[in-house]
């Protein structure tokens, strides 16, 4: 597949856009081109370095959202085996934008949970851009409820621009299904490690988002509002977005050292997208790792300290009573 | 008197005469019905119009002031204060923000939590403060009412909460995302205790508020016409391209589609409350006065 370069990249696209041209002149050239080929490839590989070296935020959710990068789907066929896709919340309807299902990781039987989006103009309406309604967060609830009955550790994989604000959303009680999920995710009897994949947008994301371990991909982002959103309501410009992504500490680096996620798993150089089969191998050492490490607690003393991380969460002073 | 006086009915006499001592200011116009209303008649009446029953907003020191019986509250965590933990600065400074807010409204933070009683029963009760930052739920509302709901299972007590909010303090990045989280999670402590929660919603309830405590009441009650919803009805709009229908996101719109067991009048809450509390908690009914 070809890759799809983004704005910042274009210094990139271009290096790589020669390379191809001289490799398919190579057949006739009388002269051997191997080493300029070599060299620019060289080239394109230390550009890549120092951009990726130090992205801004506005490019990390520019990466974070590529429309290349692994979705929910793909970690699933990847990293896990015997995946029986499970449908619909029993009262409404099945909403694509979340997936989920039984499956088995390193052998062991789970639940995977995700958000879904879709890679072409179809798929992309049909998951609704990966934007869930009040049924797919029902789903969700579902599959976690049958995770705790069957003592079935929980995955979830964050990835959507947030939860859909639509007519029928509101009609049907998104905010409801968002908070139920927040209460019942707190006490569920059963681990639940939950990783952002790409866009944790606000509280469509934290809904399938509370658990014993929170991982974020390299590139990956996590917000309380989209950097375009933020912009718009308070510097009264979508164009500030790069400002205001800057501004509300949306990457794995900063959100780890504010000590709201715990691990951040390394990406490929120039993303995700670029080497989808090192991102997996990556993810999956993550995933048995946290999974390893929440088994060896009690299932009580798990709950303990999930309940207690939950309380931590927050900063502030306190003046002397 | 003068025959002239002798001859006016009393009640046109009274009105002249009161005007004489009415200073300017104290009339304020009902936004609804656009009755003129004497500012004292407002105050007598916790800021609903005498003709047409439009709740306006009233701030929270004022709400748990309505709702407990005198004197009887005390304030639980006031003492938990916002910090920039992000250094947030878009046209203003967050710290900037957080000092002009604390002037207006003579608050620390849009959380105000008291325990006290109501006709006699303890309760543990909390309210929004909307003027500051638009009641928005940053790290120190989420400590404040994790702390109220502690003091209400230490004390074995329900736990009211009257929101009024535009959502997460986006100047908070993610640490206001995680309250949501946070508040929640509380609530399953006071559950696992069985002590009421019930969930007060005024105009207006949205975003993050809305779519954790503030919809994870045992009852959860609306005041009449508060706007309640998870999404803003500007960026529906703009999302969906289509006109919202009549009373969208109203509180008899949730009321119709089963997102709220009741809507209780101002004027009624405290009665109501004290009715439900004392039921869940198998106590004999209430002698309200």
């Amino acid at each position: 597949m070809k890759v799809t370069f983004l704005d910042f990249e274009q210094p990139i696209a271009e290096l790589e856009a020669k390379i191809e041209e001289l490799g398919t002149m190579q057949g006739d050239a009388s002269v051997d081109i191997s080493e300029e080929i070599a060299r620019l490839k060289k080239k394109s590989l230390t550009l890549t370095r120092q951009i990726y070296g130090k992205l801004n935020a506005w490019q990390v959710s520019q990466v974070a959202r590529h429309p290349q990068r692994p979705y929910t789907l793909d970690y699933i066929q990847n990293l896990f085996s015997g995946f029986e896709e499970l449908h619909g919340d029993r009262a409404f309807a099945d909403d694509p934008a979340i997936v989920g299902g039984i499956a088995r990781f390193e052998g062991e039987p789970v639940v995977v949970i995700g958000h879904q989006k879709g890679r072409d103009t179809k798929e992309r309406q049909y998951r609704n851009f990966g934007m869930p309604r009040p049924e797919g967060y029902r789903k969700a609830m579902r599959l976690m409820r049958l995770a705790e009955k069957f003592k079935l550790p929980i995955f979830t994989f964050i990835d959507t621009p947030g939860a859909y604000p639509g007519i029928g959303a509101e009609e049907r009680g998104q905010s409801e299904a968002i908070a139920r999920n927040l209460y019942v995710m707190a006490e569920l009897r059963t681990p639940i490690i939950c990783t952002v994949i790409g866009e944790g947008g606000s509280g469509g994301a934290l809904a399938i988002g509370v658990g014993d371990r929170v991982l974020m991909l390299q590139n990956s982002t996590y917000s309380v509002i989209s950097p375009e959103g933020c912009a718009s309501i308070l510097w009264k410009s979508a164009d500030k977005a790069s400002i205001a992504a800057e501004a509300l500490g949306i990457t794995a680096p900063r959100l780890k050292s504010l000590g709201l996620i715990d691990a951040i798993v390394n990406e490929p150089l120039g993303g995700a997208h670029r080497d989808p089969e090192t991102m997996y191998e990556n993810l999956r050492e993550a995933l048995e790792d946290a999974l390893r490490e929440v088994r060896e607690r009690p299932l009580n003393a798990l709950l303990n300290d999930r309940y207690a991380r939950l309380m931590g969460y927050g900063k502030f002073k306190e003046a002397k009573a | 008197m003068s025959w002239f006086q002798k001859i006016i009915p009393p009640k046109i006499k009274r009105r002249a005469e009161s005007r004489k001592v009415v200073p300017e200011g104290l009339w304020s116009k009902c936004p609804s019905c656009e009755a003129v209303l004497y500012t004292a008649d407002l105050d007598n009446n916790m800021q609903v119009c005498p003709k047409c029953g439009h709740h306006n907003r009233i701030g929270a020191r004022q709400r748990l002031a309505l709702f407990f019986d005198e004197d009887t509250g005390s304030e639980i965590a006031g003492n938990v204060l916002p910090v920039d933990t992000l250094k947030f600065k878009d046209s203003k400074k967050y710290a900037d923000r957080l000092e002009e807010a604390t002037k207006e409204t003579k608050e620390t933070d849009a959380l105000v939590v008291m325990e006290g009683k109501v006709e006699n029963l303890p309760m543990v009760a909390a309210a929004f403060e909307f003027r500051f930052m638009g009641g928005s739920m940053g790290s120190v509302v989420g400590e404040r009412f994790v702390r109220g709901v502690d003091a209400a299972i230490k004390g074995k007590r329900p736990f009211v909460c009257f929101s009024a909010s535009g959502g997460a303090r986006m100047q908070e990045g993610l640490l206001s995302l995680m309250q949501m989280a946070k508040t929640s999670a509380a609530l399953t402590q006071l559950s696992a205790h069985r002590l009421p929660f019930i969930s007060v919603l005024t105009d207006p309830t949205m975003g993050g508020v809305s779519a954790s405590f503030a919809t994870l009441g045992d009852v959860i009650i609306a005041e009449p016409n508060a706007l309640i919803g998870f999404a803003g009805p500007r960026v529906i709009e703009q999302t969906v391209r289509e006109k919202l229908p009549e009373g969208f996101q109203r509180a008899e719109f949730l009321l119709e589609h089963g997102a709220i067991d009741l809507i209780v009048d101002r004027r009624e809450l405290r009665k109501t409350i004290v009715r439900l509390c004392t039921a869940m908690l198998r106590k004999p009914a209430p002698k309200i006065s």
